[in-house]
C-alpha cells in the first residue's frame, strides 16, 4: 500500500519535472505546444548514448541531458515558435503536432524504433526495506532529485527578481512590457530552460517511462493533463496535479489492472467538469 | 423604404445568394468525380479511401471551418461508426449497409451529444484535451471489451451484405467506390445546404466573435452543441463506411494520428468551403501513396515536414498565391458577370 504511494509520488514527481516547463510556457505566451515531449526524448536519447557509447557516468550525463535539451529548445524557440506566438491556437497546434511527427520519424531514423534504456550504476538498482516500506533506490533518487528541483523552482519565482518579472508577465504581458520588462528575452529563457527540465526528466524517466520513438506521442497526453488540471498560473498547481496524476495512475493500474489508462482520463474529465480552467487556478484576469 | 436602404438590402441579399448559388467549377468537381467511375476503374480502391476520409475531413471542416472548435479527438466519432456498423454486421443486427450505415452515423451523433457538453467548456487548450481525452478513452473501451471488439486484434469475421441487397461489395471494389461516392454526395449536398442556411451563417457568427453574437440573439453553446452532433453523425458514416468497404475495425480506428492527419487533409485544403476537405483527402491521399512508395517507414517526417512549412509560410500567403486562381474561378462563373453587367447597365439608366 505505502509502497503503491512511494511509487505514485516518484512517478507524479517525474511527471512535473517533464511538464512544469510547458505550463510556464503556456501561461506566459498562451501557446499551445504540443511539442514538449521531444524536448523530453531528446534529453532520454542523450543520456542513453552518453551512458552506453560513451561511458559518461550516469550521474555526469544528467545535467548534460539537461543542456542538450536546452539548447534545442533554445534555438526552436528563435526559430520556429518565435513565428507563432500571435496566431490563432490552430496553427499552433498544426504547428506542434508537425513537429512531433519530424521528431518521431527522424528519431526513428537515427536511432531505431526499439526500445532503449541507460546503464544505471549499481548503487540505484534494487529496493530496501525502511519501515515495511519496500523503496526502490531508483525511485528514491527521482524523489530527491525533483524534489529539490521543485523548490528550487519555487524559490527561484518566488524570491528573484528574475521570477518577479516572470510572474509579472504571466500575468498581464502588455503591462510588464509597459513596465520595461523584455518579456522576449524572458520567454526564450524560460522555454529553453522548461526544454532542459524536460530533458532532465526524460533522462531521469528512461528507467520508469521508457524511451522509444514515439516518446511524445504516448506521453503527451500526460503533461496536457497536468498542466490543464493544475493551470497555468502557478507552480504548486501543476505540482499537486502531477502527484494526483501519477497516484492515480498507478494506483489505478495496481488496483484495476482491467481498467488500464481509464482511471486518469476519467479523473481528467471529472476535473474539467468541476472547474473548467483548472483544479488550482486563479479566478482568470485576462 | 429609401432607395439607399433598399439598395443595401439588394446587395446583402445578392451576396448571400452569390453563396447558395452552384459555380460551375462545383459542377465540373462532381462530374469528374463521378466519371472516375468509368474513367479509372484500376484504381477504385484508393479511391473509395479518398472518398470516406474526404467525407470525414468534411464533418471536421464543419466544426473547424464553420464553428471554430479545435478537436483533436474527431477520430472517437469515426470509430464508434466503425465499430457499430462492423458489429452490426458481424452479428447480423442489420444485414442491409445503408440502413446500418445510418444507424451507426446516429450512434456517433449520439456520442458526440454527450461529449459535446464536456467539449464545450472552456477555452481552446480544455476543448483540445477534453476532445482527445474522449478518443483515448473510447480506445481503451474497444481495448477492454475485447470479447466484443475483438481488442487489440480487431473484429474480424466481418461479412457485408449487398447494398441495398442487389448491389455485392466485389473484390476490386467497384460497389464500394460508387457506394461510397453516392453517400459522400448525398451528404456534402445536406452540408451544403446547412452552411448556407441562416444556421450555418450564424455559426460562421459564432467563430467570429462568440460574445458579439451572443448579443445579437445568437443562442451561442445550443448551435455549437447542435452542429458538434452533426459533425460527429458525418464521421461516424465516415467510420461506418471505412468498416463495410474493407470488412474490418481495429483499434486504430481510434487512434491520435488518424485525429491529427486528419486536421492536415483539412488545412491542406483549406478551412471553411466545404471543399477544402474533399481536395485535402485527394492531395493527402495521393502524396501518402507516393510517399510511403518513396521511405516505407518514414513518410509521416514528410507529413510533419509539411506541417510545419505551411504554418510558417503562412495559410493567408498560401491563399494569396491562388489568387490568380480564384479570379479565373469567378470569370468562370458566366452567369454572375451576365447579372454583373445586368445591374451596370441599369445604374446606367438611372
Amino acid at each position: 500500500m505505502l509502497t503503491i504511494l512511494f511509487d505514485g509520488v516518484a512517478y507524479g514527481m517525474l511527471l512535473f519535472v517533464l511538464a512544469c516547463g510547458l505550463s510556464v510556457t503556456l501561461g506566459l505566451m498562451n501557446l499551445i505546444n504540443l511539442a514538449h515531449g521531444a524536448f523530453a526524448m531528446a534529453g532520454g536519447y542523450a543520456t542513453v548514448v552518453l551512458v552506453n557509447n560513451f561511458g559518461v557516468p550516469f550521474f555526469l550525463s544528467l545535467p548534460l541531458a539537461f543542456l542538450v535539451a536546452a539548447v534545442i529548445g533554445l534555438v526552436m524557440e528563435r526559430a520556429v515558435y518565435v513565428h507563432v506566438y500571435r496566431k490563432p491556437h490552430l496553427e499552433q497546434v498544426l504547428l506542434t503536432i508537425g513537429l512531433v511527427f519530424m521528431a518521431v520519424a527522424g528519431t526513428d531514423y537515427i536511432m531505431g524504433s526499439t526500445q532503449v534504456f541507460a546503464q544505471t550504476p549499481e548503487v540505484l538498482q534494487g529496493q530496501f526495506q525502511f519501515f515495511g516500506v519496500g523503496i526502490g533506490r531508483y525511485r528514491l533518487l527521482i524523489i530527491v532529485v525533483c524534489g529539490v528541483l521543485a523548490i528550487g523552482l519555487q524559490a527561484i519565482l518566488t524570491k528573484t527578481r528574475f521570477g518577479s518579472r516572470l510572474r509579472a508577465a504571466v500575468d498581464d504581458q502588455r503591462v510588464a512590457r509597459g513596465l520595461g520588462i523584455n518579456v522576449n528575452a524572458i520567454f526564450a529563457l524560460t522555454f529553453a530552460f522548461g526544454s532542459g527540465l524536460a530533458g532532465l526528466g526524460g533522462a531521469l524517466g528512461t528507467e520508469i517511462l521508457g524511451l522509444d520513438p514515439t516518446f511524445p506521442l504516448k506521453y503527451m497526453i500526460y503533461f496536457l493533463i497536468v498542466v490543464t488540471v493544475g493551470g497555468t498560473s502557478s507552480i504548486t498547481g501543476p505540482f499537486l496535479a502531477s502527484l494526483l496524476l501519477g497516484i492515480g495512475d498507478v494506483a489505478g493500474k495496481y488496483y484495476v489492472p482491467k481498467l488500464g489508462a481509464f482511471v486518469i482520463y476519467t479523473i481528467m474529465i471529472v476535473v474539467l467538469i468541476w472547474r473548467p480552467n483548472g483544479l488550482f487556478s486563479r479566478a482568470s484576469t485576462k | 423604404m429609401s432607395s439607399a436602404t433598399s439598395s443595401i438590402l439588394r446587395r446583402a441579399s445578392d451576396s448571400l445568394s452569390a453563396r447558395v448559388r452552384w459555380h460551375p467549377l462545383e459542377i465540373i468537381f462532381w462530374i469528374v468525380a463521378f466519371a472516375m467511375i468509368w474513367l479509372m476503374p484500376t484504381r477504385h480502391l484508393i479511391m473509395t479511401e479518398i472518398a470516406w476520409l474526404g467525407l470525414f475531413a468534411l464533418s471536421l471542416d464543419l466544426i473547424v471551418g464553420y464553428a471554430g472548435i479545435i478537436s483533436l479527438g474527431h477520430a472517437a466519432f469515426f470509430g464508434v461508426g466503425a465499430y457499430v456498423a462492423a458489429l452490426l454486421a458481424k452479428h447480423e443486427l442489420i444485414n442491409e449497409p445503408v440502413l446500418a450505415l445510418l444507424v451507426a452515423g446516429l450512434a456517433a451523433m449520439a456520442v458526440g451529444f454527450v461529449t459535446s457538453f464536456l467539449v464545450l467548456r472552456g477555452t481552446d487548450l480544455t476543448r483540445l484535451m477534453v476532445s482527445l481525452g474522449v478518443a483515448l478513452m473510447l480506445r481503451e473501451l474497444a481495448n477492454q471489451f475485447g470479447w466484443l471488439t475483438g481488442g487489440a486484434d480487431g473484429l474480424q469475421g466481418v461479412v457485408m451484405q449487398p447494398i441495398l441487397g442487389l448491389f455485392r461489395f466485389d473484390m476490386f471494389g467497384h460497389n464500394g467506390f460508387v457506394y461510397c461516392l453516392v453517400v459522400l454526395f448525398v451528404l456534402f449536398l445536406v452540408a451544403r445546404r446547412l452552411a448556407n442556411s441562416p444556421f450555418g451563417l450564424s455559426l460562421v457568427a459564432i467563430k467570429n466573435n462568440p460574445l458579439r453574437a451572443a448579443a445579437i440573439g445568437i443562442p451561442v453553446d445550443q448551435r455549437l452543441i447542435v452542429i458538434y452532433s452533426i459533425a460527429a453523425f458525418y464521421a461516424g458514416i465516415a467510420g461506418a463506411l471505412l468498416a463495410q468497404t474493407t470488412s474490418f475495425a481495429s483499434l486504430d480506428v481510434f487512434s491520435f494520428d488518424r485525429s491529427a492527419d486528419l486536421l492536415l487533409v483539412l488545412i491542406i485544403g483549406g478551412t471553411g468551403y466545404l471543399y477544402g476537405g474533399l481536395i485535402g483527402a485527394i492531395l493527402f491521399k495521393l502524396m501518402q501513396d507516393y510517399l510511403s512508395v518513396l521511405t516505407p517507414q518514414y513518410w509521416p517526417f514528410w507529413i510533419g515536414a509539411l506541417l510545419v512549412a505551411m504554418v510558417l509560410i503562412g495559410r493567408d500567403r498560401i491563399t494569396a498565391w491562388n489568387a490568380p486562381l480564384r479570379h479565373l474561378a469567378a470569370k468562370l462563373d458566366w452567369r454572375a458577370t451576365r447579372r454583373a453587367a445586368a445591374a451596370a447597365a441599369a445604374a446606367e439608366d438611372r
